[in-house]
């Protein structure tokens, strides 16, 4: 789950991490209290759950009131299309105002869950302020890592990187604390990502996080309850919403395609073998390895709610449940919901034949395909008006 | 031979009078495996499913003399399960749990290094070796015994790669789950060497899909130490970038851990990757055939 940047800021700062002062606003009216009390020059940063926000206009630096009030009609209510998003954009409804800082020094800075080493690995760059893909591909001599294999961010990992970035005496101390300092957020908070791009140098030589984005690592938000209170459904994909709520693992994709499979890695291999056949997947769905009635039902539910859907390609392994089960399972959830759209179904596993046999002697429009590479055909041949 | 499990494994289960626990264990012994007890603290003394219910593991492993453990406790209290595992020295640790933090998982994957424990999972579907010991939630009837060895990320992928070389005729000397997370206990590599090293295993069969790098270090270790052929798919072409499909490890960041990437590396050291998982079985025979 990722958290906005005001809410990640708030974090932090209970860790006395230094970050600008700021305000949130979602009016006008609080807007101009902002401005007083920031002012008079200020940045205003449209709070959406993407990158690429300046170069889309959803932050800009403001000298006056006027041009403030003037941002926030702009973009309060609107939806912001940036190259991260959709074509559709992300939905702006909180903005940060934050009082304007001297900038004398951009860095880089991500603490990250390191799946080569098993550990977290913090990771610093001289180039702040860019993408550092960019920068990882370009001047890779760039980039410095310290790996924290052990539960403690040692004193002589934090000198060894700040030694890297050029610092002397005094910004090795601060980079020290503040290192600790937000190693400790991340372990406290179960963060699998947060990124501080810029980390700047001001005026007065001292280390401020200007921008940062955190990632709360799924599985442990049981025990972030008041992180995952944060969440805000508003960025998110409606569909993707709805399918959480039912414990379904759903991804929109722009095909025509609509999947339901049972498991992840066969869902994802479902998606590419329609790929393979010449069509375009609309969805990845994992019903899980349970894939009872409810389930499917709650599944169809979602899918139908693609309007790009053409056609739907159920793909179950029946390990541990009974495809006799699923096939009726199927059939009553298509009579239920008054389902429509052409269905191709393949069923392999416990009790398939048993199933396919329900499947076929149905009155509804579902095709029974027990070979894998033919089922897909058939849904992209469907998909195409064939 | 067959490699980490036989029908000599005596198994304990850690979570065994639970929901989940009963039912794989109850179908785990139909199967033939050699279940000889089950840990539920505050239930020790109990009988369930005709097997002996423990308060600790320590007590488990002592009076049974288990070597190895299966744990089907939530994510929640899975960490805590983890540790008295490893605590108790079990060589063995099969973890089916989905949602274990990443960050417990650190602190575990550290500690079975340490001592030396082999770890399967979390988030992983188990092992099983044909006809001697099924230790996990696969369904054991699709397969066979036989000389293909599989190791996949996916649990219903590792289905397709059973059926279909099982349907060719081949079996399967054994097949682990490794799991879909971030940090396994157990990688590609740890059970490729074990495959190596295997007289029963003639061809291995590797299933991987986008996120982290395991296929790339794997594909080293191929080029430089497998004499067997491997046969591979790589799930994951169409699927987007930093959206997390369905398994936490699951997912492209940036430019790396894509579908391409691995399928490339694994050409190049040789492997027969197949392009659509429904060839897999025909990979097995275009090696070994």
């Amino acid at each position: 789950m990722n958290l906005h940047e005001y809410q990640a800021k708030k974090v932090l700062a209970k860790f006395d991490i230094p970050v600008p002062e700021g305000m949130v606003i979602e009016n006008e009216k609080q807007a101009l209290q902002a401005y007083k009390k920031l002012g008079p020059i200020v940045v205003a940063k449209a709070q959406v759950l993407t990158g690429g926000r300046g170069k889309a206009g959803g932050v800009e630096l403001i000298k006056d009131e006027a041009s403030l009030t003037a941002f926030v009609d702009k973009l309060l209510g609107t939806n912001l299309v940036t190259y991260q998003t959709t074509k559709k954009g992300l939905p702006v409804n909180a903005i940060l105002v934050e009082k304007g800082v001297v900038i004398t020094k951009e860095l880089y800075l991500a603490f990250l869950i390191d799946r080569t080493n098993k550990a977290v690995t913090v990771m610093a760059s001289t180039e702040g302020g860019v993408e550092i893909e960019k920068v990882a591909q370009d001047s890779p001599d760039k980039i410095h890592k310290i790996i924290v294999s052990t539960d403690k961010l040692e004193s002589f990992q934090a000198r060894e990187l700040g030694f890297a970035l050029g610092f002397e005496k005094d910004l090795i101390r601060q980079f020290s604390i503040l290192l600790n300092k937000l190693y400790q957020a991340f372990i406290a908070h179960d963060m699998s990502m947060l990124e501080i791009n810029p980390l700047i140098i001001n005026d007065e030589n001292n280390l401020l996080c200007l921008d940062c984005k955190v990632n709360i690592e799924d599985n442990a938000l049981y025990r972030q309850a008041e992180l995952a209170k944060l969440r805000d459904e508003s960025q998110e994909d409606a569909k993707e919403v709805e399918a959480s709520k039912f414990d379904l693992n759903y991804i929109a994709l722009d095909g025509e395609i609509g999947c339901m499979v049972n498991g992840a890695g066969l869902a994802m291999a479902t998606m590419d073998m329609i790929q393979v056949c010449g069509g375009r997947p609309a969805n990845f769905l994992d019903v899980g390895g349970n894939a009872t009635e409810d389930r499917v039902t709650e599944a169809f539910k979602i899918i139908e709610k693609d309007e790009n859907v053409k056609v739907i390609f159920i793909n179950i392994f029946g390990g541990m449940v009974r495809c006799d089960l699923i096939a009726n399972g199927i059939l009553n959830a298509i009579k239920v919901l008054g389902l429509k759209k052409p269905i191709i179904v393949r069923l392999v596993g416990n009790n398939a034949d048993k199933g396919n046999k329900n499947l076929s002697e149905s009155k509804v429009a579902v095709k029974a395909v027990s070979d894998f590479k033919a089922a897909a055909s058939e849904a992209v041949a469907l998909s195409k008006g064939e | 031979m067959s490699i980490l499990v036989n029908k000599n494994t005596k198994i304990i289960c850690q979570g065994f009078t639970g929901k989940q626990g009963t039912l794989h264990c109850e179908q785990a012994i139909a199967y033939g495996t050699q279940m000889v007890g089950g840990v539920t603290p505050n239930k020790g003394g109990q009988i369930h499913l005709g097997l002996p219910v423990f308060d600790t593991v320590k007590q488990a492993v002592n009076k049974t003399g288990a070597n190895a453990s299966i744990i089907y406790v939530p994510g929640a209290f899975c960490q805590d399960s983890l540790l008295e595992a490893i605590d108790a020295d079990i060589p063995l640790i099969v973890c089916i749990t989905e949602g274990v933090p990443v960050l417990d998982m650190i602190k575990i994957k550290r500690l079975v290094d340490q001592k030396g424990i082999c770890l399967i999972g979390p988030n992983c579907p188990g092992i099983i070796t044909p006809d001697e010991c099924k230790m996990g939630i696969m369904p054991g009837y699709i397969h066979k015994k036989g000389n293909v060895g599989i190791v996949s990320r996916s649990g219903t992928l590792t289905y397709e790669a059973v059926n279909q070389t099982t349907q060719l005729g081949f079996g399967q000397s054994t097949c682990v789950g490794i799991g879909g997370d971030m940090i396994p206990g157990s990688s590609f590599i740890d059970i490729l060497q074990r495959f190596e090293e295997d007289d029963e295993t003639d061809v291995v069969v590797m299933v991987g899909e986008i996120g982290g790098d395991a296929e790339e270090e794997a594909s080293e270790y191929i080029k430089s130490n497998m004499t067997k052929p491997v046969v591979a798919y790589i799930a994951g072409v169409t699927a987007p970038k930093g959206k997390r499909m369905g398994h936490a490890g699951a997912i492209i960041s940036g430019s790396s851990g894509t579908a391409e990437g691995k399928s490339k590396a694994l050409l190049q050291a040789g492997v027969n990757v197949v392009p659509s998982p429904d060839l897999l079985g025909q990979g097995v025979k275009e090696v070994i055939g």
